[in-house]
């Protein structure tokens, strides 16, 4: 049920984020999202990639620091409301965000958005409870 | 003016006698009131009757700061507590602070080396000076003031700090004397004249300045600026604080009250004394002290000695300018600073060997210290919010550790420079 994501640490530098997108590129890693988050001194891109361990494994022989999370993805109807339906289980629930971003999806009516929970199984349950489809990693690689 | 003239002309000769007899006083207390030094000097196979005059000090031990943090708090005291007056404190490589204990008598003394320092520098009896060292366990503040109340000045005790406050109080009191450290003294200057004062209008003609090295050009700066004298003041806690040494208006050398506090001036890898006019390390016993004397302290100040009578009349040797340090102690704001203590604090956090760099910038005469921390592993999350909580955790603690405000920035592993495999610890950006 869970996504593996993939967090690199990049310095607030010039060029820092050519070169992790460079050494993906190079491996042949098809990145299916990514979002950067930054504060004034350094950043985390977390990304969305076919091959994870893979991509671990190249970026830190190249010196990178960058490690896999587990991250849960939700398929949202893509209306008005959509969204609110589905934050309003973690609301009930108690259940807190730590981020969330979009994934881009081709040729559907439905929206994917992927949430970092600090209780993930707790998340999980909540949505099966409340029929909100959870999807699974291979389904997102090969969207 | 000399303060005490007496002493401060002494001719070579009676000199030495004096300085022949207060060393040995110093052992035989030292032996009889310390277990520290009785170890040490047991240890090093010298007897007390076989200390007869000054030129023996050479087969006396050394003492270094390590031997204070070891003995922490009060192990190194001579005095018992009931007879020590006062407690300073200052930064030590790692851990625990030194701690410096006064008695009645080293208090008396430490009034009377700042007093002949301040005359030294200018002042006489009826000046106002402006003290805005700090007050507290920093030895800056309270030394010079406790000078300045013996010879007769009118203080302002300002303490260092609220610099808007301080600028209006030079303005309305009018000071003859300024007393800080020379990069706070610009610090001061840049916000007179924000506040739209022109700098060279006042009524200032001296400025004490130390706790930290500045260069020659440095002083041009401060004397163009504030349109003063700008005199070097040197002194270290362990010894005493300020009043160690100071330079005379000819500002040819910093004169040691050589009777109080017998300077040598060493190769500190041979051990050897080096020859006047070539640098080394900076020696220095205590003669007079009892709360807790000191035998060779070394420094890790480089410098080099003059022993030649000076043109204002004083015969003590004099010291140059500190022209660097056998350690990586730098000194920001007044404060010592060793990277090991900051590598102590950044162990205790991430529990891992960090790698780090101290970048120091002057901003506004205003330092700044920033620590670079490379990422690594163990350390690095998804979450932002973990991030930055490292970020301020470490600087708080760092900050705490080292009594100065400090920003930690992390960096990206391998970016450190490294040189012969070894991280560069610091970068000092400023121009001293």
């Amino acid at each position: 049920m869970k996504i593996t994501q993939l967090s690199v640490f990049l310095q607030n530098q010039k060029g820092c984020l050519y070169d992790v997108i460079k050494i993906l590129g190079e491996a042949g890693i098809d990145i299916k999202t990514l979002t950067l988050a930054e504060s004034r001194e350094f950043g985390v891109l977390r990304l969305i990639v076919d091959k994870p361990e893979e991509a671990l494994k190249r970026l830190r022989a190249e010196e990178h620091v960058a490690s896999l999370t587990e991250i849960v993805a939700v398929e949202v109807e893509d209306r008005p409301g959509g969204l609110a339906k589905v934050l309003k289980v973690f609301s009930d629930h108690g259940i807190n965000i730590e981020y969330m971003y979009a994934v881009v999806e081709k040729n559907a009516n439905k929206a994917i958005m992927v949430f970092r929970f600090d209780d993930m199984d707790k998340a999980i349950a909540a949505l099966s409870e409340n029929n909100i489809r959870v999807i699974r990693g291979k389904d997102i690689i090969h969207l | 003016m000399i303060y005490n003239e007496k002493m401060e002309c002494l001719a070579p000769g009676a000199l030495k006698d004096l300085q022949s007899g207060r060393l040995r006083q110093t052992v035989k207390y030292l032996h009889e009131h310390s277990p520290f030094y009785r170890t040490l000097l047991n240890e090093s196979g010298v007897s007390v009757p076989s200390v007869k005059s000054i030129d023996d000090i050479s087969r006396l031990p050394f003492t270094v700061k390590d031997d204070m943090r070891q003995s922490y708090p009060f192990g190194i005291f001579s005095s018992k507590m009931s007879d020590i007056r006062e407690l300073h404190v200052s930064s030590g490589t790692t851990g625990n602070p030194v701690v410096v204990g006064y008695s009645k008598e080293d208090l008396d003394f430490w009034a009377e080396v700042t007093a002949r320092a301040l005359c030294c520098a200018g002042a006489v009896p009826g000046d106002m000076i402006q003290i805005a060292y700090g007050y507290g366990l920093f030895t800056g503040g309270l030394g010079l003031h406790y000078g300045s109340t013996l010879l007769g000045l009118t203080v302002i005790p300002c303490s260092a700090g609220q610099t808007r406050r301080q600028v209006k109080l030079l303005q309305d009191f009018k000071p003859r004397i300024l007393a800080c450290t020379p990069s706070y003294s610009l610090h001061m200057a840049e916000i007179a004249s924000e506040m739209g004062l022109d700098t060279r209008q006042n009524s200032l003609e001296i400025g004490i300045f130390g706790a930290e090295p500045w260069s020659d050009t440095m002083r041009r700066n401060i004397e163009n600026c504030w349109d003063i004298r700008a005199i070097d003041i040197y002194g270290l806690s362990e010894i005493i604080g300020p009043g160690v040494a100071c330079e005379c208006h000819f500002k040819n050398g910093l004169h040691v009250p050589a009777d109080v506090f017998y300077p040598e001036v060493i190769d500190p890898k041979t051990l050897k004394p080096v020859a006047p006019g070539c640098t080394g390390e900076l020696v220095i016993t205590t003669l007079t002290k009892t709360g807790m004397p000191l035998l060779r302290y070394r420094t890790r100040d480089l410098v080099s000695i003059n022993y030649g009578k000076c043109d204002c009349g004083r015969t003590m040797p004099r010291i140059s300018k500190v022209l660097g340090r056998t350690d990586d102690m730098i000194v920001v704001r007044g404060i010592n600073i060793f990277p090991s203590q900051i590598e102590g604090v950044l162990l205790g956090i991430k529990g891992t060997q960090p790698h780090y760099q101290i970048v120091v910038e002057r901003e506004k005469g205003l330092d700044k210290l920033t620590i670079l921390v490379e990422m690594d592993q163990s350390l690095f999350s998804d979450k932002m919010k973990q991030l930055q909580a490292f970020e301020e955790k470490a600087a708080k603690e760092v900050g705490s550790v080292l009594s100065i405000s400090v920003k930690v920035k992390l960096v990206e592993p391998k970016s450190i420079e490294r040189s012969e495999s070894k991280a560069k610890r610091i970068i000092d950006k400023r121009i001293l």
